[in-house]
């Protein structure tokens, strides 16, 4: 294996660790609507993720900067390319984290409910556009022999890339169903397991059709495989949601994630952003790396920090590890 | 070629104000980080409340600015490859690195730890809840740190080479990259400059509260006390950090003068070589026209900036524009930077960053310790502080007045010197985006289309103008609402293990969204 193919598996190690994660962020987000019945319930399912969010969104930024650092045409190309939905996705996680911290820096009814609005459009729309934006990766866009994607933005919306947008939307709000039952208290809890359960039925159906035809279209042995235990997880998990054993349920609805995302960069390897026009214009792991010394260094780099960080990230959830309700939540600021 | 034009001009439009913007929540981050840790380390070491309080308060005006801090970062970190992709297929190999690095290390350091600072007040045990506010500081430190490695490299190149069959830039040496003196001495001027900043926003917040509890009374003594502490604390943070912003700042411009001797000369509109040269205060005319019509200079005091003595020669802009083109091709005059944005960018900095320097440097002694104050003018701790001039003599009511309003007046002024500085640097380095070696010119993406470029533009404005009043409007109902004497810490030390009986099973959470 050489160092440009170990870099294919952290690239793809790290957006697996943002989906997972922020994936039940934004399943919380969406949440907020579909679950919670007044102020008190959006609350709880908000500080349920609290203080995990912003960690959990550096995941996206140490996966964009790694891009950039080892393999800069792959960041060039994608980020030009797919300019305009990725605005969107900015403008949502700057409006989404701004949200978060000032919601209740007020206490004005309507101050809080258009934050609380912008909380649950903000976790939508990334939940979708990642999906079209993975979906464009694995299946090839319209790349020059310069490397610049020259289709138009509509070109993005593909039957399959509106199908990945689907699958990632229901996988992640699912996610966070699982999560929310994990998490809280009370009524809301069991709420968000029988929720779960018809969440995780329409992922089954949306992923399963979305996977074969990935698979289909461009798979080998070893995606089969994780599509395989992509479908077997989210069995598992909708079983184990149904017992009531909540954690196995949310390592289940995780592992899902994991297979299904994993599956994706399986059937994109070795390109990593296949051309629809001429095949050898595809941007390979090896015709869009940096330099061995680079990649050497940033192995290091890798190798010491990555655990570190899942070291006190893992502490973050275990010191807030306990089970919330509405009767934690304190009485709104009053306002001035 | 007009459309081409479009394209840089709008890319940089965008560069420059989501930039600009970014940094407008920077230094007062990095500053506030730090001053909250040392505060929340005074509490927990005397265990006086008057800390506890400064703490508190100063922690909810950080946590509202940070937040926009990192939201508007995130644009940062992906508008190089939207806006500058060939820029970023020519420097990724060297410049992604200190990028990537601040991520993996920096950010999650500080967005981790954050979170437990925020809602860990009733989990963590003091010790360990104040250390989690050090690595937040810690954290901004390094993220300032990379981020400025990678700029100082597009400042000055060093540690790589040009791969001749690819024609990019390839990494040699990260020593090179994270360790040149342009990285030490911008990161010093960097971090000294956002003391002064949050230094004097210090000042000028608890400046307000005192002079408002002096000319209407306020009754509640512990908060006098703790704003009376901030103040000091911030008046003697801006004298020292005004005292390194300049050293640093002098030692920045030997730098320069070195690598970018066009900056310099640009800096000062100083068009022909002098020697030696004089430093120009301001000058009326039209800088642009290679000619100034009046002028007030010292004589000099440019040729100290440069080189440590007062004879040295200065290259003047005609001479380093001339020689430029020589090496690198073209016209001379492709090589001069918008004079009059450097010229006046460079003075204000100064003018108005010093200015903070010298409201502090006075704050400090009229407001200083009792021990050098005759007995009848010492004030108690929860007292307003008088404004003493000599041991025995007060300034007259007049001048009180200014003085208190000058320090709430000042509190923007560094942040508007930083924001000068940065506009200064970066379009003193133009037409280069890489010095020596790529131009902002070819740096664009080919493949975005100027109607996508203008609705990125208008839409990061638009947001972030709608952004700017709704944090503003937080900022200063907190600031003005001043600490909440009323809030104690938990009554026990809380343990790791979490609550132990039932009975705490059911409080509300110490802090919640
Ligand atoms: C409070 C803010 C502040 C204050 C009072 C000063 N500066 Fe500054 N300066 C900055 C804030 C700043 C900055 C915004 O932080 C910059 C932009 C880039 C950088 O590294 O720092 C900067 C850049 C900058 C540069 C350009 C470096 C480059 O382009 O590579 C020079 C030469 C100086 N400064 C010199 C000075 C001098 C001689 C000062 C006089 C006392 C001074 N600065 C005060
Ligand atoms: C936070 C402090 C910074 C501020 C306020 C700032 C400000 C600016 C401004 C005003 C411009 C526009 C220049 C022009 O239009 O002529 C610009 C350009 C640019 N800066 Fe910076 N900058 C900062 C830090 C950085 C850093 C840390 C980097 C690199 C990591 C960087 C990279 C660039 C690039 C790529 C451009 C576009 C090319 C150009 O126009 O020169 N800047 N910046
Ligand atoms: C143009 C280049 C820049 C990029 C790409 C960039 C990137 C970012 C990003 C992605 C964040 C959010 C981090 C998070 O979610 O936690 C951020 C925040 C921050 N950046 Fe920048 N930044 C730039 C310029 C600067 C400069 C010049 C400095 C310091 C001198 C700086 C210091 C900080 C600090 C202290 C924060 C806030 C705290 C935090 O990260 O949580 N940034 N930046």
């Amino acid at each position: 294996m050489q160092l440009h193919d170990v870099w294919f598996v952290l690239i793809a190690v790290l957006w697996i660790g943002y989906f997972f994660l922020e994936g039940f962020d934004f399943g919380i987000g969406v949440l907020t609507k579909l679950l919670a019945r007044d102020t008190a319930e959006r609350r709880v399912l908000i500080n349920t993720i609290g203080p995990v969010w912003d960690g959990n969104e550096v995941w996206l930024l140490t996966a964009g900067g790694a891009t950039f650092a080892a393999f800069p045409d792959w960041y060039a190309t994608l980020f030009s390319g797919f300019y305009l939905p990725l605005l969107v996705i900015l403008v949502c996680l700057i409006v989404r984290g701004v949200a978060f911290e000032y919601r209740a820096k007020r206490g004005g009814e309507r101050w809080q409910r258009n934050w609380e609005h912008a909380i649950f459009w903000t976790s939508l729309l990334p939940a979708f556009l990642w999906g079209v934006a993975f979906a464009n990766i694995v299946h090839g866009v319209a790349i020059d022999k310069d490397k610049n994607y020259v289709g138009t933005v509509w070109d993005l919306f593909s039957p399959y890339a509106l199908l990945g947008g689907l699958v990632t939307l229901v996988l992640f709000t699912f996610h966070g169903a699982v999560f929310a039952s994990l998490k809280t208290v009370g009524d809301i809890r069991l709420r968000a397991r029988a929720l779960a359960l018809r969440l995780g039925l329409a992922t089954a159906v949306a992923a399963l059709v979305f996977l074969v035809w990935t698979q289909a279209h461009q798979g080998d042995g070893w995606s089969l495989a994780a599509l395989v235990l992509a479908v077997l997880a989210l069995a598992g998990s909708l079983v184990a949601n149904q017992l009531g054993r909540e954690g196995w349920a949310f390592g289940l609805s995780g592992l899902t994630i994991v297979a299904a995302v994993g599956m994706l960069f399986l059937a994109l390897f070795p390109d990593v952003m296949p051309s629809t026009l001429n095949p050898d214009w595809s941007l390979t792991a090896a015709n869009a790396s940096s330099a061995p010394y680079t990649l050497k260094l940033m192995t290091i780099v890798a190798a010491v920090f990555t655990p570190l960080v899942l070291l006190y990230q893992g502490w973050t959830y275990w010191v807030f590890r306990k089970r919330i309700g509405v009767q934690h939540i304190p009485a709104p600021v009053a306002d001035h | 070629m007009e459309l081409a034009v479009a394209h840089e001009t709008i890319a940089r439009w965008q560069f420059g104000i989501t930039t600009v913007y970014h940094f407008l929540f920077v230094p007062l981050t990095i500053s506030l980080a730090a001053i909250v840790a040392g505060l929340e380390t005074a509490w927990v070491r005397t265990g006086r409340e008057k800390y506890f309080h400064a703490t508190k308060f100063w922690g909810k005006l950080f946590l509202i600015n940070i937040a926009m801090g990192v939201v508007t970062g995130i644009v940062q970190e992906f508008q190089f490859g939207m806006n500058w992709s060939d820029y970023s297929r020519f420097v990724g190999d060297v410049f992604g690195a200190p990028l990537a690095m601040e991520a993996l290390i920096a950010f999650f350091f500080e967005s981790t730890f954050i979170g437990l600072w925020i809602f860990g007040w009733d989990k963590l045990p003091k010790k360990i809840h104040c250390a989690c506010i050090w690595m937040v500081a810690l954290g901004t430190v390094l993220s300032a740190y990379f981020i400025l490695a990678a700029n100082s490299w597009m400042q000055h190149p060093t540690g790589y080479k040009v791969d001749p069959v690819t024609g990019k830039a390839q990494l040699t040496d990260i020593g090179a990259v994270l360790f040149q003196d342009t990285t030490l001495v911008v990161v010093f001027h960097t971090l000294t400059a956002a003391f002064l900043t949050g230094a004097a926003f210090m000042v000028g917040i608890a400046s307000f509260h005192l002079w408002k509890a002096k000319r209407k009374g306020e009754p509640d003594g512990r908060k006098i006390a703790s704003m009376r502490t901030s103040l000091r604390v911030g008046l003697a943070l801006g004298v020292i950090a005004g005292l390194g912003t300049a050293v640093s700042g002098d030692s920045l411009a030997k730098v320069m003068f070195e690598q970018q001797p066009m900056k310099m000369a640009a800096a000062e509109a100083l068009w022909d070589t002098q020697s030696p040269a004089p430093f120009s205060i301001f000058a009326v005319g039209n800088v642009n026209q290679g000619h100034n019509s009046v002028e007030l200079e010292i004589p000099g005091i440019l040729s100290f900036l440069a080189k440590s003595d007062f004879s040295s020669p200065v290259p003047g802009i005609n001479d380093t524009a001339a020689a430029e083109a020589a090496k690198y091709g073209g016209r001379p005059t492709d090589y001069i930077p918008n004079i009059f944005v450097t010229y006046w960018g460079f003075r204000l900095m100064i003018g108005f960053g010093m200015t903070s320097f010298v409201a502090c440097l006075i704050g400090l002694w009229t407001t200083r310790r009792k021990k050098f104050l005759a007995p009848e003018h010492r004030t108690a701790e929860d007292e307003v502080p008088k404004l003493m001039l000599t041991k025995n003599r007060e300034l007259s009511p007049q001048l009180t007045k200014w003085s208190w309003r000058i320090g709430i007046l000042t509190m923007g002024f560094p942040l508007i010197a930083n924001s000068f500085g940065w506009v200064f640097t970066e379009m003193g380095r133009q037409p280069w985006s890489v010095f020596g070696l790529m131009t902002t010119a070819n740096s664009v993406s080919p493949n975005v289309g100027v109607t996508t470029q203008v609705i990125a533009l208008t839409t990061f404005t638009a947001l972030y103008a709608i952004l700017a009043v709704i944090e503003v409007r937080l900022l200063v109902k907190y600031a003005k609402a001043g600490p909440n004497t009323a809030e104690q810490p938990p009554a026990k030390d809380p343990t790791l293990r979490g609550p132990s009986s039932d009975e705490d099973a059911d409080k509300p959470l110490a802090f919640a969204y």
